[in-house]
């Protein structure tokens, strides 16, 4: 039987690959020495690699991004944790003006191979500043890549890839991801950063889906299916470079098209995924693009508010429908 | 006597003992070679030959060239929008920093970055931010990066009082210490952060005694006189480079011009004429040079050569970068390592 890790399990595994491959590798951030805090994903890096190369911060966003910056220019490859996005508006600074223009302003000589990990931790009655997920303000950004994993397959494989790649790498993971478990190889494998994967086939609609979003697309899928609604759902991984070849395919296939992101809508990742469809594919279009996210509102708290603020795969069903009329599709007995 | 007052008076002969006269005449000769640089850029700005924000290091050579003496190649300096006297001290090519104000294919960074933004990163200068205090932590994440593999080497962080105003610059102190990393924090104290005077703006009227709070080694020294420098400076790199940690330097000095580009800033209500005057009387090179001829390590033939020389190497930089092409449009593709 094949071997089976959560998507925590395989961020951890990574992380011990890549550390014992690579001695540049470190990990720099607040809580990476206390397993509760980031969701056990470094679990047995400080006994086995020290407080040397497993560095616990201040809460200090803005100077650790800066000196994981810093510390990447004399041939380190830091893994710098965020454990909550929301904190991260500290170092916008050192990630936008200094890390991601690096490269371009220094003429391509100096590069700052960095991964934020930046996780999205929400729910529970978190509220406004402990919930965001900010990948739509990160994608606006040039010079940063920026990576999704909804598997345990991909958050293992985007980990290594992030690490390996030479330009400053966002790899946004959610906490409601960490107990999904499946498949996950042994050895130390990539996923290339700029390839979607579609998750499964269908001719009647596309949903492009990030993150967590693509679990309820799939969901979603189920209930389609039984209304004879038969889905394509591609799962974006990389968000930036995006793979736009993939998803205009799909759209010139199905000409339907719902996009469906747990950030926010205005000028978010899905506002620029229906930007760019538009420009490519309009004329494949039979239906206007229909977004699915997160209404334009801070976080509530209250659970009764929580359960309206975050979209389900209820929400991904119902702008399917919308899309597919009785005449446009097969009804399935 | 303060030590700003120290300022006026000739430089002690006593203090260069120890000190090899092809070593101070190498100073000297940097210390021209900015300030020539400088001069010619703040002409060529004013005849509008340069566009890109040019922010001049005029009055504060001994401070960038005090300190960089002491560096090897492989050591780092982080530097700021006021950049081209860190870079040129640290060894840094002239005909690429002047082709890159000209915004050249053939700058050092491609036209990409103009005065602000200048690098050679095989001579330890991996970059100059234009964001108030944005280098310090990645002088501090170098310094991490030195103490991982236990490398006999320093990083730099320049930068002015204005940056003191900066929450990113306590953080970076704390961490510095709290990890013991070799870094050297330069204030250079100008007394004006653009158009204010550092004591309208700073509660702290000894920046100094900042880094005595987080507990790091901290000095004060005249930043215009370059022996001092030199001497404060040899002694603090060695104790970084032994692995004692962190070390703060507050360095007097005053900046000629004003925030940026050449003009005096004596139309404005910014700072008095008498105030500008005294500091040019002063001059931190004159001071030097005086003291070189006094003591017959520089004759006056010498000194002529040296200018010769140094004018000679401007001018063609100056040609090399006006006959250099523009950069062609493909640059902006080139975002990703």
């Amino acid at each position: 039987m094949k071997r089976k890790l959560t998507y925590a399990e395989a961020i951890n595994e990574a992380l011990h690959q890549l550390m014992q491959k690579d001695k540049n590798v470190i990990v720099i951030g607040q809580g990476v020495t206390s397993p509760w805090y980031v969701g056990a994903t470094t679990v047995g890096l400080l006994d086995k690699f020290g407080e040397k190369r497993i560095i616990d911060t201040p809460v200090s966003e803005s100077a650790i991004t800066g000196v994981a910056g810093g510390c990447s220019l004399t041939g380190a490859r830091p893994i710098l944790v965020h454990p909550r996005m929301d904190f991260m508006y500290y170092a916008f600074d050192q990630i936008i003006n200094h890390m991601a223009g690096w490269h371009f302003m220094f003429g391509g000589k100096v590069n700052m191979p960095v991964v934020f990990w930046a996780i999205i931790n929400r729910g529970g009655e978190q509220a406004a500043q402990h919930s965001q997920a900010l990948q739509g303000l990160f994608m606006h950004i040039p010079g940063l890549k920026l990576v999704m994993p909804s598997t345990a397959y991909d958050a293992k494989g985007l980990l290594v890839s992030a690490v390996e790649d030479n330009s400053p790498v966002m790899y946004i993971d959610d906490r409601w991801l960490y107990s999904q478990k499946e498949h996950v190889p042994e050895d130390l494998y990539r996923v290339s950063i700029g390839k979607s994967q579609i998750r499964r086939k269908g001719k009647d609609l596309t949903i492009i889906a990030s993150s967590y979003m693509t679990l309820k697309a799939l969901e979603a899928c189920e209930v389609l299916e039984n209304e004879g609604i038969e889905a394509e759902v591609i799962d974006l991984r990389s968000i930036k470079p995006l793979d736009t070849e993939t998803l205009c395919k799909s759209v010139k296939k199905t000409g339907r098209l719902v996009i469906a992101d747990g950030g926010w809508r205005t000028c978010g990742l899905a506002a620029e995924i229906s930007a760019q469809i538009s420009e490519k594919v309009f004329n494949y279009l039979k239906k206007p693009i229909v977004r699915v996210t997160l209404p334009d509102a801070p976080a509530p708290a209250s659970s009764a508010l929580e359960r309206a603020y975050y979209p389900t795969e209820k929400n991904i069903i119902k702008a399917a429908k919308s899309l597919c009329n009785k005449n446009s599709v097969r009804r399935k007995k | 006597m303060s030590i700003i007052e120290s300022c006026s008076k000739p430089i002690n002969k006593d203090s260069i003992k120890g000190i090899s006269p092809k070593q101070l005449v190498s100073m000297y000769e940097m210390m021209l070679k900015i300030r020539l640089v400088e001069d010619y850029i703040g002409r060529m700005v004013a005849r509008r030959e340069v566009k890109t924000p040019c922010h001049l290091y005029l009055g504060q050579e001994a401070v960038a060239v005090g300190v960089c003496a002491h560096l090897k190649k492989d050591d780092f300096v982080f530097s700021t929008h006021r950049s081209h006297g860190h870079y040129l001290a640290k060894g840094g090519d002239l005909k690429s920093l002047m082709a890159e104000i000209f915004g050249k294919a053939t700058g050092c960074c491609r036209g990409r970055g103009g005065s602000m933004h200048i690098a050679q990163p095989s001579l330890g200068l991996p970059g100059s931010s234009a964001i108030v205090g944005g280098t310090i932590p990645l002088a501090v994440g170098a310094g991490l990066g030195i103490s991982l593999k236990s490398r006999p080497n320093v990083a730099v962080a320049f930068f002015g009082d204005g940056a003191t105003n900066e929450g990113i610059f306590y953080e970076s102190l704390n961490f510095a210490r709290l990890k013991n990393l070799p870094v050297i924090f330069i204030c250079e104290n100008n007394f004006y952060s653009t158009h204010m005077h550092i004591s309208k703006i700073q509660a702290v009227s000894q920046l100094y005694k900042i880094g005595e709070l987080f507990d790091i080694p901290s000095f004060q020294v005249n930043g215009y006189n370059i022996i001092e420098v030199y001497t404060l400076a040899k002694k603090t790199i060695e104790t970084a480079k032994k692995g004692k940690g962190p070390v703060f330097v507050e360095a007097f000095t005053y900046r000629w011009r004003g925030h940026v580009g050449p003009n005096w800033d004596l139309d404005t209500n910014i700072r008095a004429k008498e105030e500008v005057y005294w500091w040019v009387k002063n001059c931190t090179i004159k001071r030097l040079e005086r003291l070189l001829l006094g003591e017959k390590i520089l004759n006056s033939k010498k000194r002529k050569d040296i200018f010769r020389k140094l004018h000679a190497e401007i001018r063609q930089a100056i040609k090399f970068a006006k006959e250099s092409p523009y950069p062609d449009k493909k640059e902006l593709k080139d975002v990703y390592a």
